[in-house]
């Protein structure tokens, strides 16, 4: 066991080298855990979608709770005219949401503690929303940067602000919730330390935290893919309905 | 003493190997050896994910939801049917309860009626033949009354007269005797009407 708590993040190639050209396409420990996260959703969702009882059974009750919690979150965010959207959002945020429960698993990778996996996915969404923007609206969208009721004087300071806070969105998406997985899984690794250095005098203090630590990460885990979705969902407010 | 010892050996053995480690350099976020790859099975997973979802298992969940609806709709529409249904028949009960007590009601009036006129009529047949036989048991008590003295008196004087015949030996002049009864009847039925 490594005791750098940062080693955790470390990816590996799992398998033979996949080289195309220049570019490394392996299959890392990285790729496993995307796979398995979306195996798993698959698995469970496909359960709770063949059974058509009246009464729902435990499996069946996941899924439609699911499905119904993802479709008020987006109709009570973005309203009536994101319906279209739903099975994108919801895809994401079921993703999000087992890489990062899959994550806590002790030895387990954690798929969204990478930059480059929640920068992409942040990205997609900007440029998603940003088309979306302007094929509603054409150039009306650019009205997103110009608030209403804001006097003249202000308005060139106003405008530049809205399109650096617009232009950051991305990255502060992505950074959110890959700060948010790297820092708890770092801390829950230190604390891990800490037990196996002060022994069984005094290792049972940081034990203590680190159990509770869990807990909280959990609460995390299910609360960024949460705040993930319903960014996404503000997002596409924006895009869909435009007004400031 | 050996705990001691033990902790020193973990103490020492966490401390260089988080030294070597942070030696390799800080975050493996940060190193773009696998960045393609990363993002190339994030492409595929998500993409698989998304087109499952979206194709196969969100419109089935969506379907069950709705159906589920539709159901209970139909089955709450089917009750206030029913529940309808139910109370038109308990009045259309009720109904037939109160038609059916009158009908109860005027039957048994008229077969009261019916049988307290019979009872009269039977009486006053049963009053009206009792009353003819008394009367004519009466006619018969007086003609009996009427005709008993008579008959007493001839019953009399024959027994006087046999008695005389058989005393004296011949015979006596039949009115005499009879007057003599007579006057004592006559007699004996003042003594009995005085007291």
């Amino acid at each position: 066991m490594a005791a750098n708590p940062m080693y955790q993040f470390n990816v590996y190639r799992i398998g033979p080298e996949i080289k195309i050209g220049e570019i490394d396409l392996s299959f890392t420990n990285a790729s496993l855990f995307m796979v398995i996260s979306s195996l798993a959703i698959l698995i469970i969702f496909n359960l709770g979608a063949q059974k058509k009882n009246i009464i729902p059974d435990k499996i069946q009750l996941l899924s439609e709770l699911s499905y119904t919690f993802v479709s008020k979150m987006i109709s009570d965010t973005a309203g009536s005219k994101a319906k279209p959207y739903f099975s994108f959002i919801f895809s994401l945020f079921m993703f999000v949401l087992f890489c990062n429960m899959f994550g806590m698993i002790p030895y387990s990778f954690t798929v969204t503690s990478h930059i480059i996996v929640t920068f992409v996915l942040a990205a997609f969404i900007f440029i998603g929303v940003t088309i979306i923007g302007f094929i509603k609206h054409g150039f009306g969208y650019l009205k997103l940067f110009v608030p209403s009721g804001v006097p003249a004087v202000l308005l060139p300071l106003i405008v530049v602000i809205e399109i650096i806070s617009y232009l950051s969105r991305p990255i502060s998406l992505s950074v959110r919730l890959f700060a948010n997985m790297m820092a708890g899984h770092t801390m829950m690794k230190v604390f891990g330390g800490f037990v196996v250095s002060l022994g069984i005098v005094g290792g049972w203090l940081p034990l203590s935290f680190s159990v509770a630590l869990t807990g909280l990460e959990i609460l995390v885990a299910f609360l960024q893919a949460y705040v993930f979705a319903i960014l996404t969902c503000i997002y596409l407010n924006d895009a869909l309905n435009l007004h400031h | 003493m050996k705990k001691i010892i033990l902790l020193n050996i973990f103490y020492f053995s966490f401390c260089t190997v988080a030294v070597k480690s942070a030696e390799k350099g800080g975050m493996p976020q940060l190193d773009p050896e696998f960045w393609v790859s990363q993002i190339f099975w994030l492409t595929i997973t998500f993409g698989t994910l998304f087109l499952v979802l979206s194709k196969f298992i969100l419109p089935r969940i969506s379907k069950n939801l709705e159906q589920r609806r539709l159901q209970i709709l139909e089955n709450i529409e089917t009750a206030e049917k029913q529940r309808e249904q139910s109370e038109k028949n308990l009045k259309e009960f009720d109904e037939i309860i109160l038609k059916s007590k009158n009908k109860a009601k005027e039957v048994m009036l008229a077969a009261r009626e019916k049988v307290d006129s019979e009872i009269t009529k039977k009486k006053m047949k049963l009053d009206e033949d009792l009353n003819s036989e008394i009367q004519n048991v009466e006619k018969e008590i007086i003609e009996l009354k009427l005709s008993s003295p008579k008959k007493i008196n001839s019953i009399a004087s024959n027994i006087t007269n046999e008695v005389i015949k058989r005393l004296i030996g011949t015979d006596v002049n039949e009115s005499s005797v009879s007057a003599l009864v007579e006057e004592e009847l006559k007699k004996l039925s003042r003594s009995t009407n005085g007291i």
